[in-house]
């Protein structure tokens, strides 16, 4: 098995996020995308990599750029019909395939749900484990300039009501790398999440093959006062805040999750034990968000330590709107962080 | 008609179309014990189709089936115990009792999936396919559904993509007129499946579902053509459902279907056909036949008594399955 010869990393831990580190090799969210895949590509032949556009000048905004150049024939382009090529990856993955389908737009996989959820979600189970469905699909959160409605939904929360799929959201570029080479390497569907904002960041991002244990959480910063658990671009967003937050001798201690399901509660009931005190800092919508899912299934591990409400920051239940002054409304940012967590202190 | 075709293959297709009326005809007896709980879609009726096509895929080969599977699953080569036991809820069942009627698996004879979305395995297969491609096999995707599948947008959408990359697949639609209860003429406005590949350049071909002379002659040639790289086909075959859509009972008394229709269809039954066309042409004699049915009810009986016997699975086996936990799958060679 190639996957089995790739070292689970452990390194993570000591990371500096994010590393500008000049002696450290940095790469952007994008490359680090691009060189999981290739990597990927170049150890094992049953990966094939197919969606709308990966093999257009812009190669998804960099991240599948060329790849179809290096590996031709097992990068395709392909036509419009997202539920028919989940379908098609879900059928190859129980024939032995590991195919990668990505969405530029995470809305353009509310087509697929049928494959996702009826199938690729259940073939292990109906069989009793007798067949895997080894495949990524990588999705992409747009945001701004008016994207408005159809192209910008943060969907990830949908995937948590669904057991036999997997859920990830890196928020570095080395995560990024470690967590796509992890999703291709797992023998299950994985929904790998990335944010459109996210990948022009710059950070440590080792040369060699790496996989971070789906499942592990991270703790993006130590702090005493305040636990704050962020998803995706929200992580950046709280490591803004815990700067600012500083100056006022206030000191929050990140937690980035890296994947939703399974989802790492020890890291964040270990955190709260020592603060007291959590914030969801979530990109979705707040009615059944990952604020009252998670919220919902570890409230009573986390009542003894609490010593005050709970805060979730998430959109409001509207859809995107598309003029700037509203969208200024609507997304959320280390502010929002910033005031959740003067409420509670 | 059956000038080229052999007596061998004559007998041998007779051989699986009877293993699959008897098993389901065992399963119509047994169903009122109540101890078979799970919905069975019987294809009493239309077993030709199964049987014809199956004979000529090898064990590689890949087969998507749908709700109304179990004909398929025996063609292809799946043991009855297997399936029997998976219908008792039984953990010596091909699912071990979480698959269900349904859902029946066979990764070594090529079933990897069984989809009761009505049109869920033909992007299955599709990427089945693919897969086959891309490993530059011999070997071919066959997906049979209904005639209720092809209304869905994901079949047209398979249908492109298979044209697209020329991938070795077999479209088998049984048209057996009904949608559950909804008829053709209802849903459709014009009955031309076999055409609905045209606009991609997929040619289609129309045969009687239930003459298993026939079916053996378009089946053998469209898989061959198939595995020597002519890309996809479709193959509309015509036929009829004699029981409800679920469940071992008929439904003409209910009004679901007129009477009529069901006895003009039970005229033709494919069974009979094959028989007497074996016999009126001296293939084999009524003894010979009488003991192949013989051997076949000695084989439902002890997969029935292997089903029965055997253990359920433990009520903890609930929690295991929803992920995949083996470093290595199953089909990835």
């Amino acid at each position: 098995m190639p996957w089995t010869k790739v070292a689970v990393d452990n390194a993570v831990k000591n990371l500096a996020f994010p590393s500008l580190d000049k002696n450290k090799r940095t790469l952007e969210f994008r490359q680090a995308l691009r060189e999981a895949s290739f990597q990927a590509f170049k150890r094992d032949p049953r990966v094939f990599l197919m969606g709308e556009g990966v093999d257009d000048p812009g190669g998804v905004f960099g991240s599948t750029l060329n790849l179809h150049k290096d590996f031709p024939g097992r990068v395709m382009d392909t036509p419009i019909s997202e539920n028919g090529l989940t379908g098609f990856c879900v059928g190859a993955a129980v024939c032995g395939m590991r195919p990668i389908l990505v969405h530029m737009r995470m809305d353009f996989m509310l087509l697929s749900f049928d494959q996702i959820l009826n199938h690729a979600a259940k073939i292990c189970y109906m069989s009793s484990g007798r067949v895997a469905v080894p495949m990524v699909i990588r999705s992409i959160i747009g945001r701004g300039w008016g994207s408005s409605a159809q192209h910008s939904q943060a969907l990830h929360a949908l995937f948590l009501h669904m057991p036999g799929i997997k859920v990830v959201m890196p928020s570095s570029a080395y995560d990024a790398k470690g967590l796509l080479l992890a999703s291709i390497a797992d023998n299950n569907p994985v929904i790998f999440i990335e944010h459109r904002w996210l990948y022009d960041i710059k950070d440590y991002v080792p040369a060699k093959e790496y996989l971070i244990p789906i499942g592990k959480g991270f703790i993006r910063k130590a702090g005493k006062d305040v636990t704050i658990v962020a998803v995706s671009l929200m992580v950046q967003e709280a490591m803004k805040a815990a700067e600012k937050l500083k100056r006022e001798d206030i000191d929050i201690e990140i937690i980035d999750p890296r994947s939703l399901n399974p989802f790492d509660e020890e890291i964040v009931i270990e955190s709260v034990k020592k603060t007291g005190r959590l914030v969801f800092a979530d990109l979705g919508w707040a009615s059944g968000g990952i604020g009252e899912i998670l919220l919902g299934r570890m409230h009573n591990k986390l009542r003894p330590y609490l010593k005050s409400d709970v805060q979730v920051i998430s959109l409001a239940d509207t859809p995107t709107p598309s003029s700037p002054v509203l969208e200024k409304e609507f997304y959320l940012d280390s502010e929002d962080i910033i005031k959740a967590v003067k409420r509670i202190l | 008609m059956a000038g080229k075709i052999k007596n061998s293959d004559l007998l041998n297709v007779y051989f699986i179309m009877q293993k699959i009326r008897l098993f389901e005809e065992r399963i119509v007896m047994l169903y009122p014990e109540q101890e078979i709980k799970t919905p069975v879609h019987l294809c009493i009726g239309q077993e030709a189709i199964a049987s014809s096509v199956c004979y000529y895929l090898k064990k590689e080969d890949i087969v998507f089936s749908n709700h109304r599977s179990h004909g398929h699953c025996i063609a292809k080569g799946l043991e009855l115990q297997s399936i029997m036991a998976e219908l008792y809820g039984k953990d010596t069942g091909c699912c071990s009792g979480k698959g269900g009627s349904m859902h029946l698996v066979s990764p070594e004879r090529g079933i990897f999936a069984t989809s009761a979305i009505v049109g869920g395995g033909i992007p299955l297969a599709t990427g089945a396919a693919l897969s086959l491609k891309l490993k530059k096999t011999k070997n071919i995707a066959v997906v049979f559904f209904g005639d209720g599948a092809v209304e869905q947008g994901v079949f047209y959408e398979s249908l492109n993509f298979a044209a697209l990359k020329k991938l070795p697949i077999l479209f088998v639609c049984e048209n057996n007129f009904y949608a559950t209860n909804s008829p053709l003429s209802a849903r459709q406005p014009l009955d031309n499946i076999y055409k609905r590949g045209e606009a991609f350049g997929i040619k289609g071909v129309r045969c009687d579902g239930n003459d298993a002379i026939s079916m053996i002659d378009k089946a053998s040639k469209l898989i061959k053509k198939i595995r020597h790289g002519s890309g996809p086909f479709i193959l509309e075959c015509r036929t009829y459902r004699w029981k409800a859509h679920v469940g071992p009972d008929c439904d003409f008394d209910k009004g679901c279907r007129p009477l009529v229709e069901l006895e003009s269809w039970m005229k033709r039954c494919p069974v009979k056909r094959i028989e007497n066309y074996i016999l009126k042409n001296k293939i084999a004699t009524r003894e010979k036949l009488n003991i192949i049915r013989s051997k076949i009810e000695e084989e439902i009986d002890s997969a029935v008594r292997f089903a029965k016997n055997s253990d359920f699975p433990n009520s903890k086996d609930l929690y295991s399955n929803v992920y995949y936990t083996e470093s290595s799958c199953p089909g990835q060679k």
